[in-house]
């Protein structure tokens, strides 16, 4: 791929699509006119000549493909053969597949609660401070970079070196200047979990800081006033008005990570590729989409795990959605 | 007031707590990408601004370049390159005793020739008898080292690993990745909020299921699709036009959520007046409702186009891992697992690969923020 070759492939996809719309509307226009001068814009036509596209990408990408994996589930490696729940009792068996469940649950517990614990936190210190903008700015940092990318930035803040060497990870070095023993922190087993969602942490928290921060802004300044004024101390206001005033922001972060943790892959592969008892569902599912010669079976059963996990919060979405339409 | 004083440092000593920890594991890689690599395998990346002692090995002049003056032999030069900066300590002329002689003091061989090192890496080495050695001896040095920059990583990284390269096909998979999605959503979102036609309601509550929905539930069939076609035509099965449409797909539920909220808020008596003047939907698109939306669509680009360019898992199933179509997280993958130690590498492709995402954030921030704020949560 070179300079010009790229300019030409971006020029042709976006060509192509634009001219999909332009010529598909003026040639109705050109029909319509011509049927009747009178009704020439109320076309029965127009709205799917406008949806087409998109209704297309969306059956083809979105809405066959989850069926498809639903159908793949129940069947053998290769996709020909009816295995019924045969892929579902081996999940049960399997102590990979438990693994990454058990990972799972622990990554969907902690995550969520310190992303949006540290958030609201950051979000509330960050507004009544000055600087507060450039700090906001520096937790937030970390939502731009790649999962891949923090990947790296973490690895070598968790780089061992033999006892005897100068650490040159950051973690390291911390450790023992306060005269400890130095750890290769990837391959203790449960706590390298911790420090895999660490990353995750430090990403997500500038997204709930971002959201609690325009929430915030929302509380009425006069009930803050009314309860300083009553000598109510910092703390207090804290737990007892602006938690619960956010109860709905609270929520609606918390399924936001919920489902990216659901998803987690990219932090795992590029860090640990599950070794050291670290798998997750979504590299397990990964691992078995290629695994000898690939076996679509189980790769798909460990795709509708994470899907049934998401469909509750789907609902939900729904649910509020169309509450929202209504007013 | 002394409480409130409190409040306010305690405030204040939290924050930069908080802001310390955030930007210290980015601090070091942004540091370590400009430093030496040799230094780097050696000491943290916070010594960097501080002058490190290190031990270094060089090799003297061999016996073609000596001088013979007044039956006195010479061999003259410098252990150290012109612009190191280095000072060194002290010396060995051996393995086991790497700091025998401090700098200054004159060394004697075996051969009774002496040797003696300045500070700065002149040596002047004499002796009584003709040199005969083939190759340098080796000089053992511990030096001080003045902090140093360097750009080399990066231009090893870029045009010897395949950075640079990658660094291309990123761009390629991400523009169209985000414009397609784009164009093809914003008519969708227009005709879901100002068309009717019938299903409409339907197809707006699949579009807010479908934000949801793990794009693990799609790769399986899509990649089987991709290969069928790939073998119908016989062409490769994994190609730039296959990821665009992929990340049109996986993009599409949030584009049209987004661009949906934001034209069904815009105000309908303006629609409604432009209808009665005889405007079709198509004229209504482009000149009332594109020209409103540029503020939306700003949001919605930096979206979709930092997922494009941060993902990884798109790339690796619908992309070929060749030189020509391997990604930028693909490739950093790959050097985390092929050059796991030379951090010098690491440090820079991962700094290369977020050179982009890091300065559109840092533009436009306040679009990429009021994008997420409303209510963005990709499948």
């Amino acid at each position: 791929m070179t300079v010009t070759s790229l300019f030409i492939y971006v020029f042709f996809g976006v060509f192509v699509c634009f001219s999909y719309f332009h010529l598909s509307n003026l040639a109705l226009d050109f029909i319509e006119k011509k049927k009747s001068k009178k009704f020439s814009q109320k076309s029965v036509l127009r709205p799917y000549i406008f949806i087409a596209p998109a209704v297309i990408v969306l059956v083809v990408f979105i809405l066959y493909p989850v069926l498809e994996t639903v159908r793949l589930s129940f069947f053998n490696k290769t996709g020909f053969e009816f295995v019924g729940l045969k892929n579902y009792f081996w999940a049960t068996k399997d102590p990979e597949f438990k693994r990454a469940i058990l990972n799972n649950l622990g990554w969907l517990l902690v995550v969520p609660t310190l992303s949006a614990f540290f958030g609201l936190v950051i979000a509330y210190l960050a507004d009544r401070l000055w600087w507060g903008t450039i700090a906001k700015s520096i937790i937030f940092m970390p939502m731009a970079i790649s999962f891949v990318g923090a990947g790296v930035i973490w690895k070598f803040v968790y780089d061992y070196r033999g006892p005897g060497d100068d650490q040159i990870g950051f973690l390291n070095a911390v450790v023992v200047s306060l005269g400890f023993e130095p750890q290769a922190w990837m391959t203790i087993p449960i706590w390298n979990n911790l420090f895999l969602m660490v990353i995750m942490i430090w990403i997500q928290t500038g997204l709930a800081m971002v959201i609690f921060s325009a929430a915030l802004r929302g509380i009425p300044k006069e009930m803050l006033e009314a309860a300083r004024i009553d000598g109510a101390s910092e703390l207090k206001i804290f737990t007892s008005i602006i938690i619960p005033y956010l109860e709905k922001t609270i929520l609606v972060i918390w399924t936001i990570i919920t489902i990216l943790v659901l998803k987690i892959f990219d932090i795992i592969l590029a860090m640990t590729n599950g070794q050291w008892n670290t798998e997750v569902l979504a590299n397990l599912m990964y691992d078995w989409m290629f695994r000898g010669g690939g076996d679509s079976g189980r790769g798909s059963l460990m795709a509708i795990v994470i899907m049934v996990a998401v469909i509750p919060i789907m609902i939900w979405n729904i649910h509020r959605h169309k509450e929202e339409e209504k007013t | 007031m002394k409480k409130n004083v409190l409040t306010s440092i305690i405030t204040n000593l939290l924050l930069i707590t908080f802001v310390i920890v955030w930007i210290i594991p980015t601090a070091g890689l942004f540091v370590s990408s400009f430093r030496d690599k040799d230094l780097l395998a050696t000491s943290g990346w916070w010594t960097t601004f501080k002058t490190n002692k290190v031990n270094e090995i060089y090799r003297t002049k061999t016996s073609e370049y000596q001088i013979e003056e007044n039956g006195m032999f010479f061999i003259k030069d410098n252990l150290l390159d012109k612009n190191s900066g280095k000072k060194i300590v002290s010396y060995g002329i051996t393995s086991k005793e790497m700091n025998k002689f401090k700098v200054n003091e004159i060394a004697i061989l075996k051969d009774q020739s002496k040797i003696e090192i300045k500070e700065n890496g002149e040596y002047l080495w004499k002796s009584e008898k003709s040199f005969e050695h083939k190759r340098g001896k080796r000089i053992f040095i511990t030096a001080l080292s003045p902090p140093k920059f360097t750009l080399d990583n990066y231009k090893e990284v870029l045009f010897k690993e395949g950075v640079g390269q990658a660094f291309l096909n990123t761009l390629t998979v991400a523009i169209p990745s985000t414009i397609i999605p784009l164009i093809i959503c914003s008519f969708f979102a227009y005709a879901l909020s100002w068309m009717k036609f019938w299903g409409r309601d339907t197809l707006f509550a699949i579009i807010v299921a479908s934000l949801v929905v793990p794009l693990q539930m799609c790769l399986i069939p899509l990649l089987s699709i991709y290969n069928d076609i790939g073998a119908l035509f016989n062409i490769g099965a994994k190609s730039y036009p296959g990821v665009w449409m992929a990340h049109t797909g996986f993009g599409l539920a949030s584009t049209t959520f987004l661009l949906r909220n934001f034209i069904k808020s815009l105000p309908h008596e303006m629609i409604e007046a432009a209808r009665v003047d005889g405007a079709t939907h198509y004229d209504i698109f482009l000149r009332i409702i594109l020209p409103l939306s540029v503020p939306a669509f700003a949001s919605v680009f930096i979206l979709q186009f930092l997922w494009v360019w941060n993902d990884l898992l798109v790339g690796l199933i619908f992309l070929d891992q060749v030189p020509s179509e391997i990604i930028l997280t693909a490739k950093l993958r790959e050097l985390l697992g092929s050059r796991g130690e030379n951090w010098e590498i690491l440090t820079t492709g991962a700094f290369v690969s977020m050179i982009i995402p890091l300065t559109i954030f840092f533009a436009l921030q306040r679009y990429f923020i009021r994008g997420l704020v409303a209510g963005s949560v990709k499948g």
